[in-house]
């Protein structure tokens, strides 16, 4: 997989023909029945994901005094790249006097196989919904948390390493236990540069899909717990 | 104490112009100058305030004379943003001195490195200036320059040949099909050595057709051979005058010595008026002859951006007597300077020196009194039209010394005075005297953003004044010349800023900053430099002999030369540093300057590479540095140059010392080689 800047071209993972909602969920074996509700949703959260290919997860913006406009950092599943195209290179050429490694998105074996996890849990999802199973549908929406968690925990070790990783026997301005980590959410500032991280669109469209994974779960819970509620009454 | 000396000035001005003329009655100038002064205690700083960090309102392009360049202000605020060298080497970035761009000054006279930058003219599109470009013309080695406005920078100059004195130009059609260049000295054409009293029969005016709407591709479309006066201005017609061009002539006495006196003995001088379209058909129809004359075109090579010279020979010339309906002559009085054509197209209105009216005339009527054949009489096969039937009205009592009139675009024309040493605002039709306001001192051209053109921006006017005298704090006999900006957005006019001016500027041009602002390029992109001296990355650079010739490539990029120590290099060598910047960051700029170089400095946008030359005067050790303070460490971006005696045979190496390998130890790939 080739690092891309920007979102141009990206290996999408194949994807599932997803299922037809209107058919009658049905009970499988192993698992309760998940209504049509629960099976749309999970469907449409999975094809929101599809989403994450195309637009930035997260970005991060460094205002200097000399930068008013700004330089930026945008972050995809498959790419790390400059807002504009010079933007990552300038950053590398400023880091250069504080000691800091190059961000050399070939180096980064996340940029790699994310979009295949990405990738595969569109497809869980997919398959979540055609299937029908409740077990299916807790282990997708479970997973999903996983990747979630792991990625943003990834990403933190990732800009921790970047911001602790000093060259100090050769930076040319060495600060005694300066750290140049950016923030994961939020703003600080990192010598004469103020670095804002945010998520991006790509993010907010996970965060949705996710949102929407938990709505699909908890209507097939409550659903079950109804219908449990009738068969012990009647 | 300040409206005493200003009373005092004007009072002077008055009464030097009385004497000087003979023309009786002071009432038209310093009639308002307590009010004026009055009025900057008034709401003049807030309208030219434009806050820290914020942009004017329009960009203005002032030509610099006899500094040969142009500059550009903002307006309101009066401040400076850029010096565009044009026409004179300019040792601030290595213009003329560069091996890249010295071809640019390169004449039939071989490098001219200076002329005498007159008129700024926008390119147009339907009457209406367009952005694209800028021309100036250098009037005394005849050349017209175009400078791109999205570098703002001379990207283009042509030589006019057979003519002396290009002053009545770069003035465009409304198509930017043509701009033009007037004689403003007769010379004999062709060039010849005869006696300077036979004046009369040997010297010759031209004017030029010059091909202009095609960038690098400017070339004389043609020349009409005109009889020997002095053509001084010009503007093209637009709307129902659109195709004919009039030019102001002086010296119809054909006086050739002491022409204060000789050449302001008649009551009207001309205006030439051209039917270029009637040229163009002539033309097609065989009627030129060709004509010798040699004349150099030099223009930057867009994938180079390294300037190159050709030398071109020959021209069309027409003859007046041989295009029946090309040229006739409209009489003016009196040593007309400057012709303003307004927006509507249907008056031409004329700045008669040593008049004491402003002539206006009508192009409906010129139309009709060539159908009429009202004619006075014929000059080398021109017409002179009957001043009766062309003009359309005299401004009565304007004021001393009609220059220059500018328009706003709602019926009113605007004339600089000279001598009474004021702006003058009269209506177009009526050619009443509307309002009057002083200037400080000797208002030479006026210019509203747009005022020459079919749409102007009607709302500040810019004096252009030839002394300056106590306006500013003194700086010896010599003080810088002054621009003045006035309020014309009401009745009266108000006097809103003083602002120096570097070298004299002649005309000026502005247009709105939205025109401009979104186009200006940020930095060249290091794929796109096609000089064959660049190094697009840390490792390209090295150095390589050619018999006595060294070449030396670099990069320079915070804060270090790539290579920066360079041996080899022996006494009697010329060398050649290809210098790139390869950064591509805005505005990020770097210098380069050699330890006893006979050149200047070059200066090196982000993306762009200069070569200059340097030959070693001794053996030695010379350093080389960045001249441009481009960052943190920009006092450690230096680097050495080892110069030996022939024989020793030092082999050459270029190195990147160890400082620099330290700085850049955490680049291993290489920057550059993100750019292939």
């Amino acid at each position: 997989m080739k690092t891309q800047m920007g979102a141009g071209y990206i290996e999408t993972p194949p994807l599932a023909v997803p299922a037809p909602v209107g058919a009658a969920a049905r009970t499988t074996r192993g698992g309760a029945r998940v209504p049509r509700l629960s099976r749309a949703l999970t469907a449409i959260a999975s094809l929101v994901l599809i989403g994450l290919f195309f637009v930035p997860l997260w970005r991060v913006q460094l205002v200097a005094p000399q930068y008013p406009e700004g330089l930026g950092m945008r972050i995809g599943i498959s790419y790390v790249a400059g807002a504009i195209p010079t933007d990552l290179d300038n950053i590398n050429g400023l880091n250069h006097y504080v000691g800091m490694k190059r961000i050399t998105p070939d180096a980064i074996p996340e940029l790699r196989y994310m979009p295949w996890i990405v990738g595969g849990l569109i497809l869980f999802g997919l398959i979540a919904a055609l299937v029908a199973s409740r077990k299916a549908l807790i282990a997708w929406v479970a997973s999903f948390l996983l990747v979630g968690v792991a990625g943003l925990a990834d990403f933190w070790r990732w800009e921790y390493d970047y911001g602790h990783n000093i060259d100090f026997d050769h930076a040319i301005i060495k600060i005694p236990g300066m750290n140049y980590q950016p923030p994961l959410i939020g703003v600080k500032q990192l010598l004469n540069f103020t670095a804002v991280s945010w998520p991006d669109t790509g993010a907010w469209l996970a965060f949705t899909a996710f949102g929407l994974g938990a709505i699909a779960l908890i209507v097939a819970l409550r659903k079950q717990a109804v219908n449990g509620s009738t068969v012990r009454g009647a | 104490m300040r409206i005493a000396t200003i009373r005092r000035v004007s009072l002077g001005m008055c009464v030097a112009g009385a004497i000087g003329i003979g023309v009786g009655g002071c009432a038209p100038s310093g009639k308002s100058s307590s009010k004026t002064v009055g009025l900057l205690a008034g709401d003049a700083a807030e309208r030219t305030y434009v806050p820290p960090g914020s942009y004017d309102e329009y960009y203005a392009f002032l030509s610099g004379g006899f500094s040969g360049q142009v500059t550009v202000y903002g307006l309101p605020s009066g401040r400076l943003f850029k010096q565009i060298p044009v026409f004179s080497q300019f040792p601030q970035t290595g213009y003329g001195y560069d091996e890249d761009s010295k071809a640019m000054l390169n004449t039939t006279f071989g490098q001219v490195p200076w002329d005498d930058s007159h008129h700024t003219e926008m390119s147009l599109t339907d009457g209406v200036p367009d952005g694209r470009w800028l021309f100036i013309n250098g009037n005394n080695t005849p050349r017209i320059a175009r400078i791109d406005l999205k570098r703002f920078e001379t990207e283009e100059i042509l030589q006019i040949p057979n003519a002396a004195g290009g002053h009545a130009s770069p003035f465009a059609t409304p198509d930017t099909k043509y701009v033009v260049s007037a004689t403003r000295f007769s010379v004999p054409i062709p060039q010849s050595d005869v006696p300077i009293d036979s004046y009369k029969q040997n010297f010759k005016g031209t004017i030029s057709f010059v091909k202009a709407d095609e960038p690098g591709k400017m070339d004389i479309a043609f020349q009409i051979m005109m009889p020997g006066y002095d053509y001084d201005l010009g503007h093209a017609g637009k709307g129902p005058s659109d195709g004919w061009f009039f030019f102001t002539t002086y010296n119809s006495e054909q006086a050739n010595t002491k022409l204060e006196v000789n050449a302001s003995q008649a009551d009207k001088d001309y205006i030439a008026a051209i039917n270029y379209k009637r040229a163009e058909e002539c033309i097609a129809a065989g009627k030129g002859k060709k004509f010798g004359g040699s004349y150099v075109h030099n223009y930057v090579d867009p994938a180079t951006r390294i300037a190159k010279s050709e030398t071109k020979t020959g021209v069309t010339m027409l003859y007046p007597a041989d295009c029946d309906g090309l040229a006739y002559y409209l009489p003016t009085p009196k040593s007309p300077h400057g012709v303003d054509i307004d927006p509507t197209g249907e008056y031409i209105v004329a700045g008669g020196k040593l008049a004491t009216v402003i002539p206006v005339h009508s192009y409906t009527k010129m139309v009709k009194a060539i159908a009429d054949k009202k004619f006075e009489k014929t000059i080398d096969g021109i017409p002179v039209l009957n001043y009766d039937a062309v003009v359309a009205g005299e401004v009565k009592n304007p004021g001393l010394g009609p220059l220059h009139t500018e328009f706003d675009g709602k019926g009113n024309a605007y004339t600089s005075m000279f001598i009474s040493s004021e702006v003058v605002k009269w209506k177009l039709g009526t050619w009443e005297v509307l309002d009057r306001i002083p200037v400080y001192y000797s208002v030479g051209h006026i210019m509203i953003p747009g005022g020459d053109s079919k749409k102007p921006w009607g709302k500040y006017l810019v004096a252009l004044d030839k002394i300056t005298k106590d306006r500013y704090l003194p700086t010896g006999p010599e003080g810088s010349r002054s621009a003045q900006l006035i309020d014309i957005s009401g009745d009266k006019m108000k006097m809103l800023l003083d602002f120096p001016t570097m070298g004299e500027p002649h005309y000026a041009q502005a247009v709105p900053a939205s025109l401009l602002q979104p186009g200006s390029l940020k930095f060249q992109k290091l794929t796109d430099n096609k000089n064959p001296s660049v190094t697009t990355s840390e490792a390209a650079g090295g150095i390589t002999r050619t018999g006595k010739r060294v070449d030396v490539k670099m990069i320079a990029i915070r804060s270090h030369f790539a290579p920066d120590n360079l041996e080899g290099v022996e006494l009697g060598d010329t060398v050649y540093f290809h210098v790139t910047n390869i950064e591509q960051d805005w505005n990020i700029a770097h210098g380069f300057a050699v330890f006893g170089a006979n050149t200047s400095g070059i200066t090196l946008p982000p993306g762009e590479t200069r070569t200059i030359r340097w030959v070693p005067q001794t053996i030695g050790i010379f350093p080389f540095y960045c001249t441009d303070f481009c960052s943190a460490l920009h006092q450690e971006m230096q680097g050495y140059v080892r110069v030996s005696a022939p024989g020793l045979h030092v082999p050459l190496s270029a190195n990147t010392s160890k400082t620099s390998q330290t700085q850049n130890g955490r680049l291993p790939a290489g920057r550059g080689e993100q750019h292939k």
